[in-house]
């Protein structure tokens, strides 16, 4: 009963109230998504207010998975194919491609910053260290994910040589390899982790891949691995580590490069 | 319990209207936590698309195949002889999708998405601006989410409404005959589709949708690490994601189209005021609210 209760008269106003109701609120949805679009730069109002959820969500994952809660691990029977490089995978900088030539044995690991004992490393020295090999998945921001068996030197161990001053709260990557160009010169890539990643112990800097040497395209000599975290939290072409306390005078000031483009600098969801 | 009750009779009184026929449906809880979710999905959903843009691919297993195919569905771009299409592939069956999804834009400026311009926040290509969008919304739609929860328990809206009963798996039939000729009855409770929907989002989709959600980050992997064996690997759960969305997308679709043919002033106004116009009893029917 009462299935159309009202008019036929009514009905046409009706029909015609809900078509323009409809244009009326898709324009304002459509100039309401430019407007939107405007407001979301790096450092608009709008923007920094929708980022405060991602304080609220690293704060809520560190409660959560506390210190030591380990990325899940896979078998030999889970690496499928090569681990798929992404972002820079042939550095085109004089000063690597010289490095490259010689097999890298002028590079070094600068350790340097709020420590005690800065350090300069090379690859031996490194690979002489305790190591850990773990088979894991990469996620990249993008969406996909990978799975490949990295081997490396736990960064806490590197930490320890250096001894950290209790004042340092982060710890920055420096790398070779040139991501962007500015006005004021090359930029080369750079991030960074808080000291609880940072002495995580699936933290390692990889300088095995799948049983091999690191290829170039993965980050050669040396990458980080950060498990918890997605992949443009891990650096490849690894050169310094710097101890700092806070992120003021590391490129735009947000702790890394993509940061500094607009993500976010917690990268574990 | 007491005074949420006592609060709402008191809002029933204030507006209590003079004629019998016009009930108080919804309670200013189920009112607030439905806006709250219609915006936060709007967001969700809009940004989410952009997010996909950066990976228009959807694998099934524990990560996506490079060195061999795991791919269910892919959204891409090709050059033809004709000038570059969009196409759209669903367990390698390909469509042209071509304006729509792959190639799309204003004429003469098509460029390479997945999905259009018109479809993703922001407009423009920006996955780390969507990321921040999307996963500020996912906190409100799980806190609005946990109040409706709590709020619907205390003020009896699950056990009055929602919870299935004897009776509803009786009408299921005529419900749906109904339902398919636009036969469509104003009454105080849900009707068994109302409530297969409604509980179906609700209890089905939504947490779902969070569960996939969470699964999809390497820290909460961390700490649920059996959530991606139990959902199949975490491209499954990322797959899962993306449909369940297109569920949700076809609720809303059903919900506008049910309230457009229902009567959307008088559905409007329940889910605004709470005030809601039942069908006037029929000669030998019981009083409006009992009536099914």
């Amino acid at each position: 009963m009462a299935k159309f209760e009202i008019s036929p008269k009514l009905q046409i106003s009706r029909r015609k109230f809900l078509t323009s109701a409809s244009l009326g609120l898709s324009g304002i949805m459509l100039s309401g998504c430019d407007a939107f679009d405007s407001q979301l730069g790096v450092g608009d109002g709008l923007r920094s207010f929708l980022e405060s959820a991602n304080g609220l969500t690293w704060r809520a994952q560190r409660l959560l998975a506390g210190r030591d809660a380990l990325a899940p691990e896979f078998t030999e029977a889970d690496i499928r194919q090569p681990q798929r490089p992404n972002g820079v995978t042939a550095p085109d900088d004089d000063f690597y491609k010289g490095l490259l030539a010689n097999d890298f044995a002028d590079w070094r690991l600068e350790v340097s910053g709020l420590v005690e004992k800065p350090l300069s490393l090379s690859r031996d020295q490194l690979m002489n260290m305790p190591s850990r090999t773990q088979i894991t998945r990469h996620d990249c921001v993008e969406g996909w994910s990978c799975i490949a068996k990295w081997t490396g030197t736990p960064l806490s161990l590197v930490l320890d040589q250096a001894v950290v001053k209790p004042q340092a709260r982060y710890v920055i990557f420096h790398c070779l390899d040139t991501i962007d160009r500015s006005l004021a010169g090359d930029i080369k890539y750079y991030g960074s982790i808080d000291l609880i990643d940072a002495r995580h112990p699936q933290t390692i800097l990889a300088y095995g891949l799948n049983g091999k040497p690191l290829p170039v395209e993965n980050g050669a000599p040396l990458r980080v691995r950060v498990e918890r975290q997605l992949g443009y939290k891990m650096p490849k072409y690894l050169t310094k580590i710097e101890l700092v306390d806070s992120f003021a005078n590391v490129g735009g000031g947000r702790g890394g490069y993509w940061e500094d483009n607009g993500y976010d600098w917690y990268g574990g969801i | 319990m007491e005074s949420l009750a006592r609060n709402q009779a008191a809002e029933a009184d204030t507006a209590a209207p003079s004629d019998a026929t016009l009930i108080y449906r919804q309670s200013r809880w189920t009112r607030l936590t439905h806006w709250l979710w219609a915006i936060a999905l709007f967001f969700m959903l809009l940004s989410g698309l952009q997010i996909f843009n950066a990976r228009p691919q959807l694998y099934i297993g524990k990560e996506s195949g490079f060195g061999y195919n795991n791919t269910i569905f892919a959204i891409g771009a090709e050059n033809t002889v004709t000038g570059p299409r969009g196409y759209t592939e669903i367990f390698g069956k390909r469509f042209d999708t071509t304006g729509v999804l792959g190639w799309s834009g204003p004429a003469g400026q098509e460029t390479s998405r997945a999905f259009p311009s018109w479809a993703t926040i922001p407009s423009y290509y920006d996955l780390g601006t969507a990321r921040v969008v999307h996963f500020f919304f996912a906190w409100v739609l799980t806190t609005t989410l946990l109040v409706w929860l709590v709020a619907s328990l205390i003020n009896g809206h699950l056990r009055r409404d929602l919870a299935p009963r004897l009776d509803d798996f009786r009408r299921l039939p005529r419900d749906i005959v109904d339902h398919a000729r636009f036969r469509f009855h104003h009454t105080r409770e849900y009707n068994t589709l109302q409530k297969m929907a409604y509980g179906g989002v609700l209890f089905v989709l939504l947490p779902l949708m969070i569960i996939t959600g969470l699964a999809m980050s390497p820290s909460m992997n961390s700490v649920l690490p059996f959530l991606n064996d139990l959902l199949g690997g975490r491209q499954t759960a990322r797959t899962i994601h993306f449909t369940v969305m297109l569920l949700l997308v076809a609720f809303f679709v059903i919900h506008i189209l049910m309230i457009l043919a229902a009567g959307p002033i008088n559905e409007l106004r329940s889910i605004i005021t709470g005030w809601y116009r039942t069908d006037p009893p029929a000669n030998g029917d019981k009083a409006p609210e009992r009536s099914a």
